[in-house]
């Protein structure tokens, strides 16, 4: 074993040790023993994810794909399982991301989670889910690909209703996993399509074979690359999969920042980047990909201008953001798509973290139209919600504009009909100027709120009894709900480091890729890149400037509209709200695709379930099936036990008996 | 000589065997009847394995004579369990097992 496979090894198995361990001695822990335990291990396992990073940049660029086999686990009727990992630079790309992120994340968690009761639980589930985040980038076949994408949807499901006393959450728990599984079917339709042709279920081996089984746009490979993309859509929540992200809000502010930072909707853009040779070869659902994240962006970025709760207009964000990176990886701006999946990794967990502290100094409220004036109150939070903002909303030269304007660069690049695409997406930019300083215009300026005040005198505001925020519902604190402790940023000294490194990040990190200057992100992909036709273009010096200069001016317009409205003008909104009622409630609805969801498929499933329940499982399954087979065993049995009698020597005559009627036959036939 | 005597001779500790299994109650002479019912059969065998001159039927004979000695252990074993409990050494007495 070479020492790139043996450090991709240590970083998958780091996280592992830290669940198990946690399951079995958390408890025996000291306080807060558990968090600084998951933390140690996701920080080593960061520490060898740097490890592969340097041993696999030590290689010849040709050499930079590697197969780590560790077993075969079944090797027979042309199936090829093996418990393999591809370490390539896109899949170190991802666990440098993931595991960096994640560690921040458990770091800041050590803090917040502090006083809840699940503490060890909540620890075990983050590092279970990490790993099979890790699982997932580093697969080197179909089938671990799968389990890596299943146990994310576990995890997810765990962390989701981690709260498991609270109704919602559950309920939120629930439909993330459902509609995940439905991406799972996707996912593994999808790679029966492609192993039907292929013949093997290792990726590289794949691709090589892909060029010669398929014609370009064979039926069968764009069948299954659509069905890659179900995949995809329902990890990735891109329309119209999407409506379990804004739900998983439910969880703690942690998980979500995880979700969707690190560890879980970055797995479609990643599956699309991974099959990149599977889909160019199938250019019909790449262009259904790259429509699909343009809708996603529009969508979510319309929702989030209406929604009031904190953490859901950071969701739709996430949602609109993996838009972009969904339709870069699709369009064939995969250097792109994946340098934004980084930045946006670090500005969306600052983001998340900040939010996190205004929770917590609200105790548990999340509507935005309860807050204001948290600035002086939390100035640290207020600066790394400002950062976190700015990052988000792509004003230059913080990480997101240069990132997104990649994206958009390379996608005006491909000319003919994805310049509305283009479009879409300053569009889009323009939307996320707005909703995002909406946002932290009436969190953190404007009057102080009571709690405001309260904790500008040096008091954190607690709630008499903590209650649901979304239903009024008085909490059972009993089973893992966070007791009347709560903690902010600004007197935690693990919170406070985990978002100044995200908040550097977030200024720096875009510096890696400046069209023309630096090509950092796009040198180190190129390996994993090597066979696509699309990835080394280059636009001209002409669209780069126009691009970057309107991205800029997009982003303050934005950012500008955002203080006129809710800063100058505060009656303003309310005016528009008004004037636009109609168009209000499609985006407060969420364009209503919970309802269409419910209408097309919850509604009849449920209907046929009560229908199978109390016709078919009542007269056919217990009348037909189980009376009649009791019906007809009770008979013959009764029959059979009158022969019963116990006596030995009636048996044994019956034996006797038996026996000589086959002699008799067998003399009487000779 | 012929085959037919070995056979006639074989068929007749069968018969006997067979007949006090069927008509005595106690379980240690039904135990004996079956043990001639097993060497009546042992004796067939070897008489064939004479006639065809083959071992094969020999060997039988003495596979035969394992089984009859394991069933020999475990029936008696029953039937001293059976009066260190009192129970009557009576077959038909046994019959809790009736349908």
């Amino acid at each position: 074993m070479t020492a790139l496979e043996a450090f991709a090894w240590m970083t998958l198995l780091f996280p592992l040790a830290g669940t198990i361990a946690l399951a079995l001695v958390g408890r025996r822990l000291p306080d807060r023993g558990a968090g600084y335990l998951a933390t140690g291990a996701l920080a080593l396992s960061f520490a060898s994810a740097v490890g592969a990073l340097v041993s696999l940049q030590g290689l010849h660029e040709e050499d930079r794909q590697v197969v780590a086999v560790a077993w075969d686990y079944a090797n027979t009727v042309g199936v090829d399982a093996k418990l393999s990992l591809l370490v390539d630079p896109l899949s170190v790309f991802m666990i440098l991301v993931v595991s960096g992120v994640s560690t921040l994340i458990h770091l800041y968690s050590i803090s917040y989670m502090a006083s809840d009761r699940g503490y060890v639980r909540f620890f075990a589930y983050l590092n279970y889910f990490v790993f099979s985040m890790l699982l997932l980038v580093l697969a080197g076949n179909f089938l671990v690909l799968i389990i890596g994408w299943a146990f994310v949807g576990a995890a997810s499901y765990l962390l989701i209703s981690f709260w498991f006393r609270r109704d919602t959450a559950t309920r939120a728990g629930i439909k993330a996993f459902v509609i995940n599984v439905v991406g799972d079917v996707g996912l593994v339709l999808g790679t029966f399509f492609i192993f039907k042709h292929a013949g093997t279920l290792d990726l590289l081996a794949t691709f090589e074979k892909a060029k010669t089984a398929f014609e370009p746009g064979d039926a069968d490979l764009t069948a299954g690359c659509i069905l890659l993309l179900v995949g995809a859509c329902a990890k990735s929540a891109q329309v119209p999969l999407h409506t379990w992200l804004p739900d998983a809000m439910e969880g703690p502010t942690p998980v979500s920042a995880l979700i969707h930072a690190a560890t879980m909707v970055t797995a479609g853009v990643y599956l699309v980047a991974r099959m990149h040779p599977l889909f160019e070869l199938a250019p019909a659902a790449a262009d259904v990909g790259a429509v699909i994240g343009c809708l996603t962006l529009l969508i979510a970025g319309t929702i989030a201008i209406a929604v009031t709760d904190l953490k859901r207009v950071i969701a739709y964000s996430t949602m609109s953001q993996i838009g972009y990176m969904f339709m870069a990886v699709s369009a064939g701006a995969y250097a792109a798509g994946l340098f934004h999946l980084m930045t946006h990794a670090f500005f969306k967990a600052l983001l998340f973290m900040a939010a996190g502290s205004v929770i917590a100094a609200m105790a548990g409220e999340q509507n935005l139209d309860r807050m204001g004036g948290f600035r002086r109150a939390m100035p640290f939070t207020c600066g790394c919600m400002l950062i976190g903002g700015l990052a988000l909303a792509g004003l230059p030269p913080f990480s997101g504009f240069f990132s997104k304007d990649e994206i958009l660069l390379l996608i005006g690049d491909r000319g003919g009909w994805y310049w509305i695409l283009y479009v879409a997406g300053y569009v889009g930019a323009f939307l996320t100027g707005i909703y995002t300083f909406r946002m932290i215009f009436r969190a953190f300026f404007g009057e102080p709120v009571a709690e405001a005040r309260e904790l500008e005198q040096g008091h954190l505001h607690h709630a008499e009894v903590p209650t649901n925020p979304a239903t009024g519902e008085v909490e059972d604190t009993e089973v893992g709900f966070p007791g009347p402790e709560h903690h902010i940023a600004e007197r935690e000294g693990t919170m406070k480091i985990a978002m100044s490194v995200l908040a550097l990040l977030s200024i720096v990190g875009g510096f890696l890729q400046i069209p023309n200057v630096t090509h950092v992100i796009d040198h180190f992909l190129e390996p994993s890149f090597h066979d696509s036709a699309l990835y080394a273009r280059e636009p001209s010096t002409g669209l780069i400037t126009f691009g970057l200069v309107l991205g800029a001016v997009v982003a303050l317009s934005g950012i500008a509209i955002a203080y006129y409205v809710w800063v100058r003008k505060p009656g303003l909104a309310a005016r528009v709200r008004a004037r636009l009622a109609a168009i209000y409630r499609l985006f407060v609805n969420k364009w209503y695709f919970d309802e269409l969801i419910d209408v097309l498929f919850v509604r009849p499933s449920r209907r046929f379930g009560s229908f199978a329940q109390q016709t078919f499982e009542r007269v056919v399954v217990n009348g037909v099936l189980v009376g009649g087979t009791t019906g007809v065993v009770r008979a013959g049995s009764s029959a059979v036990r009158a022969a019963q009698t116990g006596f030995l020597r009636y048996y044994a005559a019956l034996v006797v008996l038996g026996m000589v009627v086959i002699a008799f036959y067998f003399l009487v036939a000779a | 000589m012929d085959i037919g005597w070995y056979l006639a001779v074989s068929a007749l500790i069968f018969t006997i065997g067979a007949a006090g299994v069927l008509t005595r109650r106690s379980p240690l002479v039904i135990l004996l009847c079956l043990e001639l019912m097993l060497n009546a059969a042992n004796l067939a065998l070897i008489a064939f394995a004479r006639m065809h001159a083959n071992a094969d039927g020999q060997v039988f004979a003495i596979i035969v004579m394992v089984v009859a000695a394991c069933e020999v252990t475990i029936g008696l074993g029953i039937i001293v369990a059976m009066h260190r409990r009192r129970l009557p050494i009576d077959v038909d007495e046994l019959r809790e097992l009736q349908g």
